[in-house]
């Protein structure tokens, strides 16, 4: 099986990249092995677990859905994309502090998630913080935690 | 000098411990900036996929790689012959402690008959993944399938077939413990309940899958190995023996590591298979297990069943405790660990809040043509806690006493203590009166009682549960694995020196995961010597850098290593005073640590500073008396000496709603009270019950491996086999008495299962206590909306 390439040309956190790869690779095998973009984690390639988590022109996508191919011309912008542009600085500093994350491992893909709960922020309860996230699995804090952290951020950031 | 004549350092003013304190890797983890064994790469690596059995018993007749190793891109190709032969020698999982325990020899990749679907068989090394899995799909294997061994109820049956026949049965293991005079007490009881309970297969879905990058330098003959585990020392001793390798060659690192709960404290055939590919060629290869290969190559857990029964007095007061235990392991006891441990646990912690006397309990444990199990998160405790506290709910109902009472009336008092229990084991520093007392006041037992009445007026069915727990946690080296035969180690370590800055650096056998092992083993060493937090540096993780110990596993990693690292911070303490003494000429005992100086002890007058005494103690060292010789370092090791576990113990109650039309439950929500002894860092100690709690509502909930008859996992993909999403959980209260452990000088007892072991007991009795106006009950775990519409009589 040789393997068919084609070249595309993409922005990633804000850098025009043009590369060629192989049609079957994955968007997020493509930022992690050809750009080095190692804060998207793979956890299902199933699109269940939601740790591959990017933004693709503003939405937030299942990375391991997604052929590399199929990103010709987007913007793509990763966990360490949004830390550098500091979008959720706030969110990622009540993460700390809360504790809202264990091994790490769902959290870039979570934060992409609740960075699109914050965008336009309105009151959601924690009910509804719930159901926001139930697309990112988190194996390890049970949830409590993650949800606390969005409702802080969610209050302070209503509060102005 | 006596130090433990000072002032205890746990009791002063902003003592690090007792107090939460963010942790270094949470930064790094938000930003993206984790490292994780796929996040590194090395020159000239090449990556490792497997062909592995679709049966679940069969022999291998032909293997032919030839179309495989032609494949562009394709470096190596191995057989599981081919493996064999670069291996000292095949597995037996058994450990000596387990009197007449059996297993089959086993070889990292199957050899010419594989036991279960997913058994590793061929090995593709392709300079891409990609391409790894291109040469697998075209190597052509013939196989004879054979009979399947796959239901634990007949696998004793003379006409079940024998997965090995060398091992004469099917039966790994079996043990019984009897207290005496169990059969007497049933007679004369004045009620007695009994149930079968079943509980499914769960895995750990770690979310990243396990993972390992060796790479082997023919020019040094040294191994090194990236690998997400909890246990790089074991991992070392495991590799080396196995590969034909010098321990001392051997290079264990584990990186971040996302997520484990057990799992990442085995060892598993493609990661051997994978670190000899990178041997035979001399270059990294690497191997990330994907989720399917996961599913069908993780160690599973938790299928059993168990018979039991209770006598119980019409006052309430447990007579004896009589149970039955059917576990159905894999096609081998897995190495080293073996697969018996979960159905000892069970034995071990049945009805072990309480006070009775009698108890007998028997465990079979038999061998099944599926994934090999063993060691999970709470170990067997889910099970003997569901046990035993569902009996104690029917033993409340059968007497008309209120499920908190009946346990007020039979838990070990919190005055009782050294204690054995009915099992007999010695318990000791426990809080069950305390902790129960604790729960009913945070639930606001009585109001919600009220609150579940009004709601079945309104047709609503809402439960309301209870589970008392104990816990096992940080064995001891009496009974298990290093007493077995394992090269495991139950005892653990810290080595702590002073850099001529002043700086302190704390290497650790313990490991971290996530559950900030690293930052509560800083916190110990900072409130141990008195110096500022930001001054010092855990190292952990690296077998190259670390001094030699167990790793995280069992809920030891703060109750043992949490102990070394505080002897070995008083001893540089002690140390440190003593140079100090010496150039201020003053007594030792006179001298005191306090954020990062050397103070007069009481008055805390600053004398002289770490910086100096490092500075000192490492450059100028003509400053001190010739008979003075500095080392600024210091390692202590810790051991249980006569305990088998520190136990701990505990309470949690939960709140459900049971949809009587559809099945389906919701939690509302959830509380713990446990006993951890000393309490460290709060949030983090809250967190792991947490997490801990919402894994074992998984497993009542959701969590079962599904095979068919022809022994084929049915739900191998997270899509089928569900764990615990954020809209389906509660939130979790959380609270703890602390009554230190009389082992130790810090008291802390392992916090970070205790969650997980009674979840799915007070979700059941939940459920059962929704479910009981309608004379229904559920006893199988998972409870599905099915299993609950089947006890309902609706389907």
């Amino acid at each position: 099986m040789s393997e068919e390439t084609l070249a595309i040309t993409l922005n990633i956190n804000g850098e025009d990249v043009t590369r060629t790869v192989a049609v079957r690779q994955h968007l997020v095998d493509f930022l992690r092995i050809e750009m080095g973009l190692t804060g998207s984690h793979l956890g299902c390639e199933h699109g269940i677990c939601g740790a591959c988590s990017v933004r693709v022109d503003g939405q937030v996508v299942r990375g391991c859905l997604m052929l590399a191919v199929q990103a010709d011309g987007a913007e793509v912008v990763t966990i360490e994309g949004l830390t550098e542009t500091g979008e959720i600085a706030d969110l990622q500093e009540i993460f700390v502090t809360r504790n809202a994350l264990q091994c790490g491992y769902c959290t870039p893909g979570m934060l992409m998630t609740i960075a699109e709960l914050l965008r336009d922020p309105e009151p959601v309860s924690r009910d509804g913080i719930r159901a926001y996230l139930s697309g990112n699995y988190c194996r390890c804090t049970g949830y409590h935690a993650i949800v606390d952290a969005v409702e802080t951020t969610l209050k302070n950031r209503l509060r102005g | 000098m006596n130090t433990k004549a000072q002032p205890n350092p746990f009791d002063r003013p902003n003592s690090y411990v007792g107090r939460t304190l963010s942790r270094a890797g949470a930064k790094r983890a938000v930003a993206g900036r984790g490292r994780y064994t796929d996040d590194i790469t090395s020159p000239r690596m090449v990556h490792a996929a497997f062909v592995r059995s679709p049966y679940a018993h069969a022999n291998i007749i032909d293997i032919d790689v030839s179309k495989a190793a032609s494949q562009p891109g394709v470096v190596m190709t191995m057989t599981g012959a081919e493996l064999a032969k670069r291996c000292t020698g095949p597995w037996v999982g058994v450990l000596s402690c387990f009197e007449g325990m059996k297993s089959a020899p086993q070889y990292p990749m199957a050899v010419d008959r594989a036991c279960w679907q997913g058994e590793p068989v061929v090995m593709v090394v392709g300079h891409t993944r990609a391409q790894a899995e291109d040469g697998a799909e075209l190597v052509t294997i013939e196989w004879r399938e054979l009979p399947v061994t796959i239901e634990k109820e007949t696998a004793l049956d003379p006409a079940t077939p024998v997965i090995h026949p060398d091992l004469g049965d099917n039966l790994a293991f079996e043990k019984s413990i009897d207290s005496g005079n169990v059969d007497a007490a049933f007679d004369a009881a004045d009620i007695i309940v009994e149930d079968i309970f079943e509980f499914g297969r769960h895995t750990a879905v770690s979310l990243e899958p396990r993972a390992v990058l060796a790479d082997y330098d023919p020019g040094t003959e040294r191994l090194t190995v990236h690998t997400s585990s909890q246990v790089p020392h074991m991992i070392q001793v495991l590799y080396a023996r196995t590969l034909g390798i010098a321990e001392h060659n051997v290079r264990i690192v584990a990186p971040d590591v996302g997520g484990s709960f057990g799992l990442k404290i085995h060892s598993f055939g493609d990661e051997i298979a994978a670190t000899a590919a990178s041997m035979a060629l001399g270059r990294p290869v690497k191997f990330i297990a994907d989720r399917l290969e996961s599913f069908v190559t993780d160690i599973h857990a938790r299928e059993n069943r168990v018979k039991a029964r209770m006598a119980v007095s019409r006052d309430g007061q447990i007579q004896a405790l009589d149970i039955d235990i059917l576990a159905g392991v894999g096609a081998y006891s897995q190495y080293p660990r073996t697969s018996v441990f979960e159905a000892n646990q069970i034995l071990n912690i049945t009805g072990g809040p309480y006070a009775h006397q009698h108890y007998r309990a028997r465990a079979k444990v038999v061998y099944l043509n599926k994934v090999p199990t063993s060691q999970y998160r709470a170990v067997g405790h889910p099970i003997g806690n569901t046990v035993g506290e569902s009996l104690v709910d029917r033993a409340a109902e059968a007497t008309g006493l209120d499920p908190l009472e009946i346990r007020r009336r039979n838990v070990m008092a919190d005055d009782s203590y050294p204690r054995m229990s009915a099992a007999g084991i010695e318990m000791q520093d426990l809080s069950h009166q305390a902790c129960l007392e604790t729960l009913a006041e945070r639930m606001g037992y009585a109001a919600l009682r009220d609150e579940q009445a009004s709601f079945r007026q309104k047709g609503i069915q809402r439960g309301i549960g209870i589970a008392a727990f104990i816990k096992g946690t940080a064995p001891g080296p009496h009974g298990y694995y290093g007493a077995g035969g394992a090269p495991i180690s139950s005892q653990d370590a810290c080595t702590i020196k002073l850099e001529p800055s002043g700086g302190v650096i704390c290497a650790v056998g313990v490991t971290d995961q996530g559950q900030g092992v690293d930052t509560v083993m800083g916190q110990i060493a900072a409130a141990a010597l008195g110096i500022p937090i930001n001054t010092i540096r855990v190292i952990e993780g690296d077998t190259d850098a670390t001094p030699y110990g167990g790793g995280t596993y069992a809920s030891r990693a703060t109750a043992i290593g949490g102990e070394a690292t505080y002897q070995a911070a008083r001893a540089l303490r002690e140390e440190i005073l003593i140079i100090a003494g010496a150039l201020l000429q003053a007594e030792p005992h006179t001298l005191d640590i306090v954020d990062g100086n050397v103070v007069d002890a009481g008055s805390e007058t600053m004398r002289i500073s770490l910086a100096e005494i490092g500075r000192i103690g490492h450059f100028q060292v003509g400053e001190l008396p010739n008979s003075l010789q500095p080392i600024l370092s210091a390692t202590r090791r810790f051991r249980l000496t006569d305990a088998l576990y520190i136990f701990t113990n505990g309470i949690q109650g939960t709140y459900v709603e049971v949809d009587t039309d559809t099945g389906f439950i919701k939690l509302l929500r959830h509380w713990v009270v446990e006993d951890c002894g000393r309490v460290i860092n709060p949030q983090l100690a809250d967190e792991q019950v947490r997490g801990g709690a919402v894994q074992g509502i998984g497993g009542a909930l959701f969590e079962h491996c599904v095979y068919d008859e022809a022994g084929q996992l049915q739900n191998g993909t997270m899509a089928d086999y569900l764990t615990p999403m954020a809209g389906e959980m509660p939130d979790i209260d959380v609270a703890h008495i602390q009554t230190p452990t009389s082992v130790s000088e810090l008291g802390a007892k392992g916090v970070g299962e205790s969650g997980t072991g009674a979840a799915p007991a007070v979700v059941m009795n939940a459920v059962n206590d929704a479910l009981r106006p309608f004379g229904a009950r559920v006893t199988a775990q998972p409870m599905t909306p099915e299993s609950i519409l089947m006890a309902l009589g609706k389907i």
